[in-house]
């Protein structure tokens, strides 16, 4: 597939606007359909389509994998995290009502944190789940 | 829909089964579309149609393609499917009817959701709201189920890698 | 159409039908075929019926979807939705640890039908009992 014209120019027209609506649904989820989970496997689905036409290593080249690793753990601990800054301004382990002087606020503050861990880890283990499987199959041809 | 699963469940190509199971996924976001379920839909269309499908496609490409006919009719499995079908079919008759406004799921906790969430959250999506903050921990738990699976997947196929180096 | 003696409708009850429909084939792929990557995706197909049962009794006739707006009175119910949110992305991380097994048994095997491993199992051990 890497050498087929027709296929790599199409890739190069899409993928922008897939990482776009990524970014869209999950900035957006507050008041339409969407959020992190959706935003993540989306970002995800825009890199394995770019693996599958250019090859794994240009993929790899584009998004490391250790940066894919740290991205799993990284979403898990954002998430704790604003748990823990819940507990640190004395709430409870994920009360979102003292991240702001305005309770309200303070919720939305929450939900966009929790939603970008959410959207990170999703994607961070999409990614790597392929890369696993399609890195196997290079491997034992 | 129930087609598309009758031949899944008779094909013996492998490969026609995961294409018509994107199909599959398709067909169900639609009709979570239907049923109101637009936060749903969507992941299922990006994630059943999407990424399980590629997935799929890629463990298949490290296996064969073809099922081996199996050497027995599939009789038993068939009564056996059939059976737990029948229990839960009776089990349905006790179940509120499709859309009714009265049922057990549309008068707890969701009516408080509905009418507070404006002063408590402010947030437009119902499920959002609920997703993040009134049921925080349920997400919680579940993003570390997914971080748990991905670190499953990478212990499993990683360590032939090591073993080839030395 | 109403079933006797029970006052349900055929019609109020079609979605559960459904849901059982996808449910007893899914169910079916799991226990009668022995390829495991078809196993794999007959359980995908009972996690849909799941998503079904649990979707379907949230819906109004007449509601709509659950993003509050002063045009709307009537609301499908968020709950069941934001379950199954969760339960979608679970399940394609657990269908992913699933063909991972796959691919491993695969490499240790050299087959993915169930029989065929069992036979490869029973093999040494029936092996060493003769000795």
């Amino acid at each position: 597939m890497r050498h087929d014209v027709i296929l790599r120019v199409i890739a190069k027209l899409l993928i922008p606007f897939i990482l776009l609506f990524a970014l869209y649904v999950q900035f957006h989820g507050d008041f339409g359909p969407g959020g992190g989970f959706q935003a993540g496997v989306i970002l995800a689905a825009a890199v394995i389509f770019y693996g599958l036409i250019y090859g794994l290593a240009d993929a790899r080249k584009l998004v490391p994998e250790a940066v894919v690793e740290s991205m799993m753990a990284i979403g898990v601990l954002i998430y704790g995290g604003v748990g823990v800054a819940g507990l640190l301004l004395g709430g409870n382990y994920l009360d979102y009502f003292v991240l702001d002087p305005n309770p309200v606020h303070g919720q939305h503050r929450g939900i966009f944190w929790v939603e970008v861990g959410v959207a990170v880890t999703v994607s961070g283990v999409m990614l790597k789940i392929f890369y696993m499987f399609a890195d196997r199959g290079r491997v034992d041809e | 829909m129930a087609v598309t699963v009758l031949v899944i469940a008779r094909s013996r190509n492998l490969f026609g089964v995961i294409v018509l199971g994107g199909l599959y996924s398709f067909l169900m976001a639609t009709v979570l579309v239907a049923m109101d379920a637009v936060d749903v839909a969507m992941t299922e269309a990006s994630v059943g149609a999407g990424i399980s499908t590629v997935l799929l496609l890629g463990a298949l490409y490290l296996c064969k393609s073809e099922e081996t006919r199996p050497v027995q009719a599939p009789w038993l499995p068939l009564v056996v499917s059939l059976a737990v079908g029948a229990v839960l079919a009776y089990g349905t008759l006790g179940l509120p009817e499709f859309s009714d406004p009265k049922a057990p799921i549309h008068t707890h906790v969701v009516p408080r959701y509905l009418t507070e969430l404006k002063q408590e959250v402010d947030v437009p999506n119902v499920v959002t709201a609920v997703l993040a903050s009134y049921r925080g921990y349920d997400t919680l738990g579940e993003t570390t189920v997914v971080f748990t699976a991905g670190a499953g997947v990478i212990a499993l196929l990683r360590r032939r890698r090591k073993d080839r180096k030395p | 159409m109403t079933l006797a003696g029970t006052g349900m409708t055929l019609g109020g009850h079609f979605t559960y039908f459904i849901t059982l429909f996808l449910m007893i084939a899914g169910l079916f792929i799991v226990i009668a075929r022995g390829n495991l990557i078809k196993k794999l995706v007959g359980l995908s197909i009972f996690q849909t019926s799941v998503y079904l049962l649990y979707i379907a009794p949230g819906k109004l006739v007449g509601g709509t979807a659950p993003i509050l707006s002063d045009a709307f009175t009537v609301y499908s119910n968020p709950l069941p939705h934001v379950l199954i949110l969760t339960a979608i992305v679970v399940g394609v991380a657990t269908l992913a640890l699933g063909l991972a097994l796959v691919v491993r048994i695969r490499e240790a095997y050299g087959s993915i039908e169930e029989d065929e491993i069992l036979s490869l199992d029973a093999a040494p051990s029936r092996a060493e009992q003769q000795e």
